[in-house]
This record gives C-alpha cells, structure tokens and sequence, in this order.
C-alpha cells in the first residue's frame, strides 16, 4: 500500500544556491501528484529531498520536515529510506554489466535476497507490474542495453518496483521517450497509482492532465499552487499559474 | 593567389604530420626487423630450445632464456598482486570517498610515484626495503607460511620478493591513475540508479562503478603489467642477478631486461651478444602483445558495453 508524505517548511540549497523555499504540501497516498514549473523551479530538487538524494550531492543541503505515514523522513537511515521511496530517472539507467533479470532483482540482492525461488518469482512480479513481462520472458538474460528506449525505461521501474517500496518518485520519466513509449509508461503510472503512491515531475503539461489527480506548480523554488489537476489546468487561483499553463513563460 | 597559398601550406602541413606519423610506426617495424636480424645467430642455433633451456653459460656457449623469462613473470606477478588491489582502492577512495581538496592532493602525489627515477627505487630497494624485508618480513612469511615452498630458504633480502615489491610501488601509479580515469567516465546515472535502490556507499561501488569500469580496470592493470616486464634499472639492483629458477621468492633470480643491461658489455663472441639480443626480442614481442590486449579493454570501456549503446 501506498503511504501519505506531509511537507513542512522544506528548503534546499545547492551551496549557497536556495533552490526549495518554505515549501508545505500533503501528498496523498496512492494517488498521482504531478510537478509542474518551468526549468530551474525546484521540481526535481523537491522529488529528490523526498528520497534523500539530494544529500549525495557535495555541497547539497536541506532543512524542514518531510512526514512518511508521520514519520519524519530526516530521522531514518538514508539507506533504509530508499528501499520505501523508490524513484525513476530521467533517462532509463539499467545497469549495463547485468542482464535484464539481474536488473529486476538487483535491489533485492543488495536487501541480503538470495533465494533463487524468491528472486525468480519477484523478478516475474515486478515485470508483470512494469507491463514488461511479456515482452522479454524468453530472454532474461539478455542485457538489460539490448532494449528498447521504452523497454529500458519500464525494466528501471521494474526495478524499483521491486524492492517493494510503499512511494515511487518519478523525474521526466518520459522525457527521453517517443510518444508511444510515453503512453505505455503512463498507462502504467495510472495501474500502479492502486498500490503506490507516486509523484512525479513532467515538463509536460498534458501529461499531468492526463494522469494526475492533483498538481502542483513550482516557481522559482516556491509552491505558488497545489489543487486538484482538473482545478489547476482549468481554473487555477494564482494568476502565475494560469500564465504559466496558458503558455505564457515557462 | 592568395588561396593557393594557403592551400599549399595545407599540403606541406599534410605531408609533413603524415610523415611524421609514418615514422612511429616505421620505427616499430624497424626495432623489431633489425632485432630479429640481430638475433637470428642464436634463433638458428638453438630453435625453441632457446626458451626451454635453463641453463646460461657463456662459457661453454649454451645459452637459454628460461631462468629470465621466469624471474621477470614472478617478479611481475608479484607487482600486480600487491600493486592491484592497492591502486583500485587508491582509486576508489579519490574517485568515490575523498572531497575535492584531499583528492588533488593525493592524486598529485601519486602521480609523483611515477616521475622518480628508477635508479632513485634501486637505491632505496637496497638500502631501506632489502634489510626490512631480510629482517622482519621474511622471516615472518617463513615462520607462518613457511610450509608453502614459496616462503621457504634464508633470507637474504636481495631476491624476487624485492624485486616484486619494488615493481609495485613502481606501477601503483599507472594502476591508480587508469583505474580512477575510467571510473571518472561512469555516469552518475549508474551512481544514483545504485543508490536509489538503498544500495550502500560500498554496495554503489560495487553494483554500479566497478561493475561498469572493470575491463578498463583491467586495461588498466595490463599496462602496469607491461612496465613491470619492461622495468631494468631497480629489478636489476635487487634481484641478485643469478640465473637460476628456484621456487622460493626469498632466492635471487634475473630478469630478461636485467641480463640485457648487465652482460651486454661483456658479450665478447657474436653468439652472446645474439643470445641477449634474442631475450629482447622475446620481451618487446610480450610488451607489445600485452600492450595491444590492453589498449583494447581500455577502448572497449570507451565505446560502451556489448550489445548496447551507453545512455
């Protein structure tokens, strides 16, 4: 199941650079939410707090609450966090030395996993869940390189998938795809959003429409506006926002 | 007028770096055809059994490569066990572990390593690393490991297992360094797909930098391997410089290009001085074949992994 994250006054800092300004939100469980803004705004940086990578980054830091189920996030191991809050790149990055079931179960193996029984019927799962299952069944052992763009992108959330996290974050997962590869991953989102919770950053302001259930829009490192999608595209409060959906800038 | 100036310049500019390229490699060919010419002599007198026969004795004009082949392979095993681990951890630990500043400064000295002078290494080898290895190293080994051939006789310091480590301080550097290139080149993708997954600052390394690096690593080591067979000057001051193939790694032995340096000026009759010029011959064809399998991992690092493109 899916769990809920509250933000409380969240900021982030490139060295001296503050990218996240006093950012409050509630992010509720298995349900889409989407990031909108323009480059620069602070999206994937507010993605990347949420899972603590932000802190791998020298020179990174952050400052505020982020509540997993109550749980206040800065208090866990880095390291056990992210096996709860999986997130999805930009650019798919299977592990190239492995091959495609190798990728799949790779976090579980890092989990201690070394059932074969257990890593087999996992790696199944998690595929079936990514909507890859059947597309590479006969050849698991091929490398994960030899898919497609689309393939390599759903094997990543296959991945993540796996080690059965309670959120997914998702940077532009398909901004590096064709359109068709595009509606498959966002076929998937809508199917997992039943067992995850998932936010995810898009550039793409259709996309948001098409499958989140709220959205917010970031400006220059703040939340100007979070509501229902429907309620931000079609008659947003902040006059900032509606330039930004209407093409204005951005 | 004035563009066929130019272009005229363009041709000797063309002509003059195209030959200059020419001559590398018709320096390589000529190297190896006048050495095989050198050494034909002792090819036709002795065939195969040159690289078979362990007995070297200018005496009674019987020459054989074998005891030189061997001390240069154990010596040089003996660098890249030690150098190995030590210069991919070095490199781990600047490439993934070290902030900025203590990076350059370890890197800078590292790199140091590789500009002394060989010799410098000889002396320190006979005057600092001899006696501590006669004294507390070896007897060590034979006392706990002693049952092992390789750790057994006296200690006297002069030996393989000094020319070994002298080796391996010699070729840390060209370890670390490649090492620390082609991890550089993995993506932080591969880190942050590593870490997302609730891998370990270990576990990263292991899943995502060595995983992706590891036969530029190996590159890497190959060409430390290549100037460990190369290396003259230390190996000859503390190896001990006796023809002889003894298991254990306390006993004094030779290098190919130990023997080269040392009896050239002695080789009095023409089928020595082929006998010697064979030995080299026979170490710049390992050299080369181990420096081309060497430059290929490191290429094929660069292109990306089979049956792929790099993302």
């Amino acid at each position: 199941m899916g769990q809920s994250l509250t933000i409380r006054n969240l900021n982030a800092w490139y060295g001296d650079n503050q990218t996240l300004k006093g950012i409050n939100m509630e992010i509720p469980a298995n349900q889409v939410t989407a990031i909108i803004g323009p480059s620069g705004c602070g999206k994937s940086t507010f993605v990347r707090c949420i899972n603590r990578m932000h802190d791998t980054v020298p020179g990174a830091r952050a400052a505020g609450e982020i509540l997993l189920d109550g749980e206040n996030i800065y208090a866990k191991d880095p390291v056990e966090l992210r096996r709860t809050v999986g997130m999805v790149f930009q650019k798919p990055n299977p592990f190239p030395a492995m091959s495609i079931y190798d990728n799949v179960v790779a976090g579980l193996k890092l989990n201690g996993l070394r059932n074969k029984q257990k890593l087999r019927a996992a790696a199944e799962k998690s595929l079936r869940m990514a909507a890859l299952w059947d597309e590479v069944n006969e050849r698991l052992n091929y490398s994960g390189m030899s898919l497609s763009g689309g393939q390599q992108q759903r094997l990543c959330i296959a991945r993540a998938l796996a080690v059965e996290p309670s959120v997914l974050l998702m940077d532009e997962p398909a901004s590096a795809l064709d359109p068709i590869a595009t509606l498959r991953i966002e076929e998937l989102i809508l199917e997992l959003k039943k067992d995850y919770t998932i936010v995810i950053v898009t550039h793409n302001m259709q996309q948001a429409a098409r499958i989140a259930d709220s959205t917010a829009f970031f400006l220059n490192g703040e939340l100007i506006e979070h509501g229902p999608t429907s309620e931000i595209f079609m008659n947003p409060k902040e006059k900032r926002t509606e330039d930004y959906i209407t093409g204005r800038f951005g | 007028m004035k563009q066929n100036r130019a272009s005229a310049g363009d041709t000797i500019l063309r002509l003059l770096t195209f030959l200059m390229a020419v001559g590398v490699v018709g320096l390589i060919i000529w190297v190896g055809w006048e050495m095989f010419s050198s050494a034909k002599e002792s090819i036709n007198a002795f065939g195969w059994s040159f690289v078979t026969n362990r007995v070297w004795d200018p005496v009674k004009q019987n020459f054989g490569a074998l005891p030189f082949i061997y001390g240069t392979i154990v010596t040089s095993l003996i660098a890249l066990v030690v150098a190995g681990p030590i210069g991919l951890g070095v490199a781990i630990f600047l490439n993934e572990m070290a902030p900025g500043k203590v990076r350059s400064l370890i890197s800078f000295l590292v790199e140091l390593l590789a500009a002394i002078p060989s010799v410098v290494y000889g002396l320190w080898g006979i005057f600092v690393l001899a006696p501590l290895l006669r004294d507390y190293v070896e007897p060590w080994l034979e006392k706990w490991f002693g049952f092992l051939p390789l750790f057994q006789g006296s200690a006297v310091g002069l030996g393989m297992l000094s020319g070994g480590l002298i080796l391996a301080i010699m070729i840390l550097p060209t370890i670390a360094a490649i090492s620390r290139e082609v991890m550089a080149a993995v993506p932080d993708s591969q880190r942050e797909a590593a870490l997302a997954l609730g891998a370990t600052k270990w576990e990263m390394v292991r899943v995502a930098v060595l995983a992706y690096a590891k036969s530029g690593i190996l590159g890497g080591v190959m060409l430390g391997l290549g100037r460990a067979l190369g290396e003259t000057m230390a190996v000859t001051m503390v190896i001990g410089n006796r023809p002889d193939i003894l298991p254990s790694l306390f006993a004094p032995a030779y290098s190919m290009a130990a023997v080269i340096a040392n009896e050239f000026t002695e080789a009095t009759y023409n089928l020595y001085l082929s006998s010697l010029v064979e030995i080299g011959l026979i170490l710049f064809g390992i050299t080369l074949v181990l420096n081309a399998f060497a430059r290929l991992l490191v290429w094929s690092v660069a292109r990306g992994p089979k049956g792929g493109h790099l993302v």
